[in-house]
């Protein structure tokens, strides 16, 4: 029987102590991320009980690929990829500081570093994240976490390049599209008999475009969040440059007040971040399990085509007089895996609502702490600045 | 003191037999003002009456009444060797140090200022007419316990066009004296289009409220200035119910009498030392190097605040955007809890929103605006600098005249032509008179426009200091209605199950 366990996005993933993942750090060389993957376990499986290895992007969608591949994993929701490391931000800031190193002043240089270390900070902390809770996904499913390509993930010490051109060639990777285009159409034409698929079918259709649209309207509310800490830090850079110029009491004055921009930058940049890390992240993530579990819908549409198909073949065969063992079988065969499929798809959807509301409840208690902490941090610090103001 | 004031004119030009009575008292003026005695600095100073006073630059009169005026311990009368004067004036010790004097010096006269008691208010602003020709007319209320009012409340309305008359009536009489005078809000074609033609919206608010609030911080700064405070024109804006004819008024005849008389009345002669020239113009190089990178670092702030209340205008739309679509997302959600949370979570969004909004808005008024203006200010300080080098050019060029007109008689003397001798005398005389004049012209600029800018910067740095007290406060309050929100949301996540 298959042990349930209760997931959510992050470290909750790790409560097996038989197989425990993380990536403890990463590299950034040029445009390529290097996790280091670790591993411990208990597992008789593996061969050592701890590994550490470099993995690339690549590596991450290479196994979730295979597993997708897969057919006996067809009646689970398959953990989504984590999407490719985005460092387009702070690139474009990156190369906006090169170019405009010779026109600004040695102050506005420095803060614009600044800014852009946090910046690359941040997507550093998402993508190491995402590509953890993939792994912990796999590793926390009493199914994939035997899965023999992931074993050699967390295992093999050298590059795994070579075996991923392999896999490609072999698979063609038009499987996987395959299943992608299968369009909406086809499951929403299903006639469907079962109850508890009906729900989830017209559930899952309509909270996917809701999620989406959340998420897109998070990201941009997180961004706008960005531009106005970089404001202040902006604010505090031409209040510098003013006190300069002044070699009076006054000087002091405006100096503090650009110490108290400074200071609100980093505690809205810390909100900012919070919040997506927590409520836009958390919205992405989903976006994409959402997926993955309308994938389980489309692959058991497809069987129950395969099966209405494999039925009218039989009934055809049957009036023909030919090949009907032929045909018997297989329309037996359909029927199996149908029922496969809607048996684990099933117990997948099940456990999926109650991982979602986890986390959702996870992540929205912890973003609702840190942004009560953040704001109470800049409550403080604004009064202790006005009290030194006012006594000035 | 002010009770000594002859009461303000009634708009048009006045009788002619006034001209005696202000004589009169133009010469207790004069008298009193040469008196070295005459220190008391909470006076507002003896003061002739300027009432009548033409647009005219190079009027004489303009630059007599300023140096009758207030600021007694600041006026340093210079003795020179020149011409013999029709009165003899008083001997006055010059001091040394009359141009390195720094601001603080002026904290007499500014303490006075502190105590004055005048609150402006611009509000209600109407529509007048409908189409092209419509105007916004705004109630303008001054309430004060100083004695140059009339009445301690007074109420008038006034339209935009009214506020630019004034201003350009205070600038062609101050500025050539070196007077820094706020300037008028500016104009927007858009903005009053809008209005013009009906439109409700928010954008049309917006500006109304954004030009009213400018309009009144335009007045209070006006008045802040002692000597536009007393000026007619200032004081028939705010307390007339008449709309103020936009033509200068004043008799040309009246005012150049008046001047004939002022002239002969009391004579200064300064002469410029080279030693003054010198520390004079070292400060008025650096200040003017001073105040160009102000600009620059202003504009730059200014920008940068700007662009703050554009992206939390930003943040505020972007998240009540997001407040929908968790709405929707909840309603979706097919877990009860859950969607309650999340319908809470939209709830929370929008509240969030609204302070945003408000803290845009503080954002905007508190220090943008304030910000736009020091902005035009500077450029305001940079041209009663500028009026400075145009008038020691003009002094330059009597200087110039006067040498020329002494090598001509100088050549006349050998001809023996009495009459063009005469003449050659005559003209000496009267450009001898304009040299002095210019060179007057120049100290009293020069003079002017170091209190002017002590003052702007003291004042500057007050307003700073005000402003961003209040502006970090409402911080405060936006981060503390934060606190409670998300305090109240708590709960609502926590009960997730």
């Amino acid at each position: 029987c298959m042990q349930l366990l209760v997931h959510s996005v992050s470290v909750d993933l790790n409560n097996d102590a038989s197989l425990v993942i993380d990536i403890p750090d990463a590299l950034c060389e040029r445009d390529k991320v290097k996790f280091t993957v670790h591993t411990k376990t208990t597992l008789s499986s593996f061969q050592k009980p701890e590994y550490s290895v470099q993995r690339q992007h690549e590596d991450f969608i290479w196994l979730h690929d295979t597993i997708v591949e897969t057919e006996e994993y067809a009646g689970l929701i398959i953990p989504p990829a984590p999407p490719k490391p985005d460092f387009e931000g702070p690139r474009e800031k990156m190369h906006k500081l090169g170019e405009g190193e010779s026109s600004m002043t040695k102050e506005e240089y420095a803060k614009m570093k600044q800014e852009l270390e946090a910046e690359y900070l941040a997507v550093f902390k998402k993508t190491v994240q995402v590509h953890e809770v993939f792994l912990q996904r796999l590793s926390s499913h009493p199914m994939f976490r035997k899965d023999r390509n992931f074993q050699i993930f967390l295992e093999y010490d050298q590059d795994l390049t070579v075996r991923r051109k392999n896999a490609k060639e072999m698979f063609g990777g038009f499987f996987k599209n395959m299943v992608k285009s299968a369009d909406e159409v086809l499951i929403s034409g299903v006639k469907e008999v079962d109850e508890f698929f009906e729900q989830e079918k017209n559930f899952l259709l309509d909270y996917s475009s809701k999620i989406k649209d959340a998420t897109a309207k998070a990201e941009k509310m997180t961004r706008s969040h960005k531009n106005v800490a970089d404001d202040y830090n902006h604010i505090s850079g031409a209040l510098n440059n003013i006190a300069a110029d002044n070699n009076t009491a006054f000087k002091k004055h405006l100096e503090k007040c650009a110490e108290v921009f400074e200071k609100l930058r980093k505690v809205e940049d810390r909100m900012a971040s919070d919040q997506e890390l927590k409520l836009t992240e958390l919205l992405r993530y989903y976006t994409r399990d959402i997926q993955a579990a309308k994938d389980l819908l489309y692959r058991r549409a497809r069987a129950l085509a395969d099966y209405e198909n494999s039925n009218k073949a039989l009934d055809k065969a049957r009036l023909k007089g030919k090949d009907v063992a032929q045909a018997e079988e297989n329309q037996k065969q359909c029927l199996q895996k149908f029922d496969k499929l809607s048996e684990s798809g099933k117990k997948e959807l099940t456990s999926f609502k109650a991982r979602r509301v986890v986390a959702f409840r996870k992540n929205l208690i912890e973003m609702t702490e840190l942004e009560i902490k953040h704001a109470k941090n800049s409550v403080s610090l604004l009064q202790g600045s006005i009290e030194v103001l006012k006594s000035n | 003191m002010a009770e000594d004031r002859e009461p303000p004119p009634l708009p048009g030009v006045p009788e002619p037999q006034d001209a005696e009575d202000l004589f009169v008292s133009a010469m207790e003026d004069a008298e009193r003002s040469l008196s070295p005695e005459d220190i008391s600095s909470s006076s507002n100073g003896p003061k002739a009456e300027p009432m009548l006073l033409d647009h005219d630059p190079d009027d004489l009169f303009a630059e007599a009444t300023e140096e009758v005026s207030l600021d007694s311990p600041e006026r340093q009368m210079i003795l020179s060797d020149g011409p013999s004067p029709a009165i003899t004036p008083v001997t006055i010790n010059p001091r040394a140090d009359v141009f390195d004097r720094s601001p603080d010096q002026d904290e007499d006269d500014e303490e006075n200022r502190d105590t004055f008691d005048i609150q402006i208010s611009v509000s209600d602003p109407e529509k007048v007419g409908d189409g092209m020709n419509a105007y916004m007319v705004y109630k303008v209320t001054t309430k004060t316990s100083l004695s140059i009012f009339i009445r301690d409340e007074v109420c008038v309305k006034r339209r935009f066009s009214d506020f630019l008359g004034l201003h350009s009536k205070l600038a062609s009489k101050y500025i050539h004296m070196g007077y820094i005078v706020p300037p008028a809000p500016e104009k927007s074609i858009v903005g009053m289009t809008k209005v013009k033609v009906g439109k409700e919206d928010l954008s049309s608010v917006e500006f109304v409220e954004k030009r009213r609030s400018a309009l009144e911080r335009y007045l209070l700064r006006t008045v802040k200035q002692p000597a536009l405070l007393k000026d007619p024109d200032v004081l028939q804006f705010l307390e007339s119910s008449e709309v103020p004819s936009h033509v200068s008024y004043g008799d040309v005849i009246l005012s150049n009498t008046y001047c004939f008389i002022l002239k002969h009345a009391r004579c200064y002669y300064h002469h410029l030392d080279e030693v003054f020239v010198c520390s004079c113009i070292k400060w008025f190089e650096e200040k003017q190097q001073q105040f160009e990178n102000l600009d620059v670092q202003l504009r730059k702030l200014h920008a940068s605040v700007e662009s703050l209340v554009f992206h939390r205008k930003e943040l505020s739309v972007n998240t009540a955007s997001f407040a929908k679509s968790a709405a929707m997302l909840g309603n979706s959600e097919d877990h009860t809890a859950l969607s309650r949370a999340l319908s809470q979570l939209a709830e929370v969004e929008e509240k969030i929103d609204q302070l945003h909004q408000d803290q845009a808005c503080a954002d905007f008024y508190l220090i943008s605006e304030l910000l736009g203006d020091y902005v035009r200010l500077i450029t305001a300080v940079k041209g009663v600098f500028d009026q400075r080098m145009k008038t020691w050019a003009k002094c330059q060029d009597a200087q110039v005249m006067l040498q020329r007109k002494r090598e001509a008689e100088a050549k006349l003397q050998h001809a023996n032509k009495p009459d063009k001798l005469q003449q050659a005398k005559d003209e000496i005389r009267e450009w001898e008179g304009k040299v002095q004049q210019g060179e007057r012209d120049f100290e009293q600029i020069s003079k002017n426009i170091r209190r002017e800018v002590g003052r702007f910067e003291k004042d500057r740095v007050k307003d700073f200091r005000v402003v961003i007290i209040k502006y970090l406060e409402s911080l405060v309050h936006t981060q503390q209605q934060l606190i409670k929100y998300w305090e109240a949301f708590l709960p609502e996540a926590k009960a997730i199950a």
